[in-house]
């Protein structure tokens, strides 16, 4: 249900040890649906969201956020930037060469 | 302690990852680009010091995160907000348009709604600690733990940067949301 606050039932002091309320499970969605809480406690809102319709509306609305967050994020590489890196590197690694070499084969520095 | 001689082989598939992380750091494309060629020349000079095994992704998103910090940021002439207004958890979400009893199509509503533009407008609208933190973990998915890695912070700083990061976040993408009429500007009270 849309307007879910949050501050239904079963939060109350008191309430079973194994059960967590809605205002919890809310507190801890975001940790949840990051997959960073221990199993313990993963556990118990995953119970909580299977009893409670409006706390599990909620969880799969934020799901679903992040998913469009994360499509709308995807940028394409320019091919001139693949290629100037590239470039850098073989640069890069053309100059450490040169240096290795200007001290002869097999030269490990001073000695 | 890698071979520099596949430093290349390695590292370059990670490249779309870093150049979007890039853009939306520095917010336009040429700084984008120089940060990444620049986060690469870096990351080959220092790959013998990278122990293979380990998340080289996750490193190259610290040379990357770091050279912004230290090189971008501090060119910025206009000094920048470093907090965010603190807003309730599910802020979006609590400002749905009231339902008509086809509630589940005002959510899909907004949620198909949003703009490429848009997103990227409201991830960049972040401060930087904020943007750098809801960026590795929603976009990059990075955990906890890597984040904190690479950004070079506890644990505790990065849950709290990630979720008011993401509450910011929300406000703003509520307000794109708002102005197509799909949602309320205050909670609705159940």
């Amino acid at each position: 249900m849309v307007g879910h606050d949050g501050s239904g039932t079963g939060g109350e002091a008191g309430s079973h040890a194994d059960h967590v309320g809605c205002m919890e499970a809310v507190r801890q969605l975001y940790v949840y649906l990051d997959g960073e809480l221990t199993e313990d406690r993963r556990l118990k809102i995953s119970l909580h969201l299977d009893e409670c319709g409006p706390c599990a509306h909620a969880a799969g609305f934020e799901a679903e956020l992040r998913a469009v967050i994360s499509s709308h994020c995807k940028d394409r590489v320019p091919d001139s930037l693949v290629t100037r890196v590239a470039a850098a590197i073989a640069a890069e690694e053309a100059r450490r060469a040169d240096q290795t070499g200007a001290r002869g084969p097999g030269a490990r520095g001073p000695v | 302690m890698a071979d520099r001689a596949l430093f290349a082989e390695q590292a370059m598939e990670h490249m779309p990852a870093l150049y979007t992380a890039a853009l939306r750091m520095t917010r336009n494309a040429a700084d984008a680009e120089d940060l990444v060629q620049e986060t690469y020349l870096k990351a080959y000079r220092a790959f013998d010091s990278f122990t293979e095994g380990t998340n080289l992704k996750a490193w190259l998103y610290r040379i990357l995160t770091n050279t912004y910090i230290n090189t971008y940021r501090a060119a910025r002439r206009r000094p920048e907000v470093s907090d965010v207004e603190d807003v309730e958890d599910l802020y979006l979400y609590h400002r749905l348009a009231p339902g008509d009893g086809s509630e589940r199509s005002a959510e899909e509503e907004v949620l198909a709604g949003f703009t490429d533009d848009e997103v990227k407008e409201a991830i960049e609208a972040l401060p930087d600690a904020f943007r750098i933190a809801v960026l590795l973990a929603d976009v990059e998915g990075f955990s906890y733990k890597e984040i904190a890695d690479i950004t070079e912070v506890p644990i505790g700083t990065v849950m709290s940067r990630i979720h008011r990061g993401r509450r910011a976040l929300q406000k703003t993408l509520a307000e794109f949301a708002q102005q197509r009429g799909l949602v309320g500007a205050a909670p609705k009270v159940p």
